[in-house]
């Protein structure tokens, strides 16, 4: 975690958060995921501020929030496309469509553009199994998708998504 | 509306009630709102048959359902009180709907569902093969009522169990029925409920925890989210009887963070139990308290493991421990837990309302009742499929599913998610129950069943099932952590054109290592999909390894795309080409240049004339 990095976090966004759950050690996983879902990531100092509130040593904040897949310590996108890799959705080609936003993104799976538009990440099953390969776009799920369908739902947050198909 | 229900009589009062208050001559629309047809955008169709409603100033109740499981059709749709059924419903049918359908019940041909082999059309959603040929013990309750109501649930027979047995069995008689009925672990290893529940009252410690695993992470599963999303309170009231057998004030229901909509129907049901006296201290009125909090994973497949799960709760990294002692021993903070899958609690309150001996004239002779499979794949027909245990593979693919897509031969169904195998053609008249799967060199598993054709490489599904498991490998133990880095280097050299037949010699001798030597299930079961495919597919290896081949042109360094005299010149793939590295002329044949071509496949996906080949 580079300190200097950090953008500004506003810190008042964890005291709804932590009113919810008790001030102890198994309130944090909870805690964490809804903080991950107020900040989009997890910034240093909300972990820190995490840490002191429910007074659980700092390196135990890190320890999970660097085990649990749902957990990131760096800024994401504005918008995330997420990708199903469940053995329904690979058996129908779903690595081709990572692949796929890999290349109009320039980004490989589970980074986020320069400009901070996309992140792209991968899941291991969303559970929607009969509709694969599906991918999920700012939580819209688009059923038996292809690469067409991508390009359109990423339409305006890729640059060039649409206009290279047609040009 | 949510006055507390004081007694069992109360209870019946109300049922007798909301039933009668229930017309069954009503005119009703019901719109699927599982995960699968919210996709298809359910909740558009449904708000705009609401509209419609509002504007026409109708007497029709739309109502949003569970999963009715046949999610490939979605949005799926039924009019009452002819029980019309439609699939793939758009909001620009809600107008024909209402006119000839709800008016005057008339069905529209374009939106009944066709069989896809033989074209004929079914009116009612029973008499649909996907349907018919099924015993939808728990996913039944999933069309009729609405989740998001506890009335619906008690009007349709919900929290009788429950009654019933807090005013006329002690909790060492639910223990006895649980264990008469033969009811075993839906979650994968099919270990006794009833003994585990024994196990758990017997053991010493204080105070005693109920968990219901929902951390359902085999990949291609879904029958979990579907019961949790379509029927909460079934698994609500197996945990409070659960509860009440085991000595237990306090449960949680762990749950996947990937389900939100499972989560929010879940909160729904625990808050509007708990307003009305189900959930709570004195339940009905007995001397029985008992309540539930949910927790939330948060993207660990290793959470899934029991001993991993507690860690989680506890607000630890979920990492599996050494058992014994099991959760009914030691468990949740130490103390005796019994820890049972969605499917498993959802089953409870049937035995107990319908007793032992009719849940066990269900199934073999050691696996009772039904189980739940998610088929999906190559299949015609994908979806939730409810069977008796003991039906055949057979059965479940061809007569429930339709067969293989695009009229293309079968090659292998995928069982048990990633510690499960993959069962060849010759294993289609296999019986499915919890032995005769293991035997097979497959497994239960939570019942996810990916059918595979002749486009389905089964060396790279090996490849994926290791990688995805060296991926979720908590990395505690050796065996596991650098057994499958192992394992996936050698697959890797197979599925990439680099491997020996000492390759295959080194995956079988390491394979049983990994299974002997690790600690928790993941690492003890990773190697099956590998060994089975090994055992059903030896030839694909061998194509592989000593070809260079790639049988079912899936394994990207063995194939080579080209284009044949099928093509129109319509210039589609040349434009979308990442790579330029196809070239040709409007209306004359194309060219793909190998030397520039990575294998994406997008040519052959967007060609229409199926120009594009690949081998």
């Amino acid at each position: 975690m580079n300190a200097t990095a950090e953008p500004t976090c506003d810190l008042t966004k964890l005291d709804p958060i932590l009113a919810r759950y008790p001030a102890e050690r198994r309130s944090l996983v909870m805690v964490l995921q809804d903080a991950q879902q107020a900040y989009q990531y997890l910034p240093r100092p909300a972990l820190e501020r995490i840490a002191e509130a429910l007074k659980v040593p700092r390196s135990h904040v890190y320890h999970l929030a660097t085990f649990y897949k749902a957990f990131s310590l760096e800024p994401r996108g504005r918008h995330i496309c997420t990708v199903c890799l469940g053995t329904a959705c690979h058996v129908r080609g779903a690595q081709r469509l990572v692949e796929h936003v890999e290349r109009r993104a320039g980004i490989k799976a589970g980074a986020t553009t320069p400009d901070l538009e996309l992140t792209l990440e991968t899941v291991n099953c969303v559970g929607a199994c009969a509709l694969g390969p599906v991918v999920i776009v700012d939580g819209e799920y688009l059923g038996s998708a292809t690469t067409t369908k991508l390009d359109t739902a990423l339409k305006g947050i890729v640059k060039g998504a649409v206009e290279e198909q047609q040009a | 509306m949510t006055r507390r229900i004081t007694d069992a009589a109360h209870l019946e009062r109300l049922r007798a009630e909301l039933q009668a208050a229930r017309d069954p001559a009503r005119k009703a629309i019901a719109v699927c709102a599982g995960t699968g047809c919210v996709a298809y955008g359910s909740r558009r169709l449904a708000a705009a048959f609401r509209d419609a409603v509002t504007a026409r100033k109708l007497d029709v109740e739309v109502r949003a359902t569970g999963c009715h499981g046949f999610c490939e059709r979605g949005p799926l749709v039924v009019v009452f009180p002819s029980r019309i059924f439609y699939q793939r419903v758009q909001p620009g049918d809600v107008e024909e709907i209402l006119d000839r359908t709800v008016a005057q019940g008339e069905a529209i041909d374009r939106l009944l569902y066709a069989d896809p082999t033989t074209g004929r059309k079914y009116v009612h959603e029973d008499e649909v093969p996907f349907y018919a040929h099924q015993h939808r013990l728990i996913l039944g309750f999933n069309g009729k009522i609405d989740p998001e109501s506890l009335d619906d649930y008690i009007a349709n027979g919900g929290y009788r169990a429950l009654a019933r047995t807090l005013t006329s069995l002690l909790p060492e008689q639910v223990i006895e029925t649980v264990t008469k009925a033969g009811l075993r672990g839906r979650g994968g290893a099919g270990f006794p409920t009833g003994r585990k529940w024994a196990l758990c009252r017997q053991a010493i410690g204080n105070p005693k925890y109920v968990v219901c695993n929902a951390d359902e992470g085999d990949p291609g599963a879904f029958m979990d989210r579907s019961v949790l999303e379509g029927n909460p309170h079934g698994v609500i009231e197996g945990m409070i009887l659960g509860a009440y057998a085991i000595g237990a004030r306090e449960g949680y229901v762990y749950v996947r963070n990937e389900y939100p909509l499972a989560v929010e129907r879940l909160s729904l049901a625990v808050a509007a139990a708990r307003a009305r006296g189900l959930l709570g201290n004195n339940i009905l009125g007995r001397d029985f308290s008992f309540d539930i909090q949910i927790t939330r994973g948060a993207g660990a497949f290793v959470c899934g493991e029991e001993t991993a799960l507690i860690g989680s709760v506890e607000g630890n990294r979920g990492q599996p421990r050494f058992r014994p002692p099991y959760p009914a021993q030691s468990g949740l903070w130490g103390k005796p837990t019994v820890i049972n899958n969605v499917e498993t609690w959802a089953n409870v309150p049937l035995i107990l309302d319908r007793g032992a001996d009719w849940y066990a004239g269900i199934g073999t002779a050691g696996s009772k009742g039904t189980k739940i499979f998610s088929l999906v794949g190559k299949v015609n027909n994908t979806g939730l499929v409810e069977v008796p245990m003991g039906a055949t593979l057979r059965h479940i693919v061809f007569e429930i599913g339709g067969g293989i897509r695009d009229g293309r031969a079968f090659k292998a169904v995928q069982t048990g998610g990633p510690s499960g195998g993959c069962l060849p053609a010759e294993k289609l008249d296999l019986q499915i129950d919890f032995e005769s799967l293991t035997a097979a060199g497959s497994m239960m598993g939570s019942g996810g069943m990916i059918v595979m054709d002749d486009r389905t490489c089964m060396v790279d599904v090996a490849r994926y099932f290791i990688d995805f498991l060296l991926e979720e490998s908590c990395g505690k133990c050796v065996p596991c952590r650098e057994g499958l880095t192992q394992l996936s280097h050698l697959l890797h050299a197979i599925t990439e054109g680099r491997a020996t037949d000492a390759t295959l010699g080194a995956l079988e001798a390491l394979a049983p290592v990994v299974q002997d030597a690790s600690l928790c299930a993941l690492g003890q079961t990773a190697p099956n999909p590998v060994l089975s495919t090994i055992q059903y597919f030896r030839d694909e290896y061998l194509a592989h390894i000593r070809d260079r081949r790639c049988p079912a042109a899936v394994c990207k360094s063995l194939i080579t795309y080209s284009i044949n005299d099928q093509c129109t010149g319509c210039m589609v793939c040349a434009r979308q080409c990442p790579e330029h590295a196809i070239t040709g002329e409007r209306k004359k044949l194309h060219v793909i240049d190998p030397a520039k071509c990575t294998r994406c496949g997008i040519c052959h996906s967007v060609c229409k004339f199926d120009a594009v080949d690949v081998r």
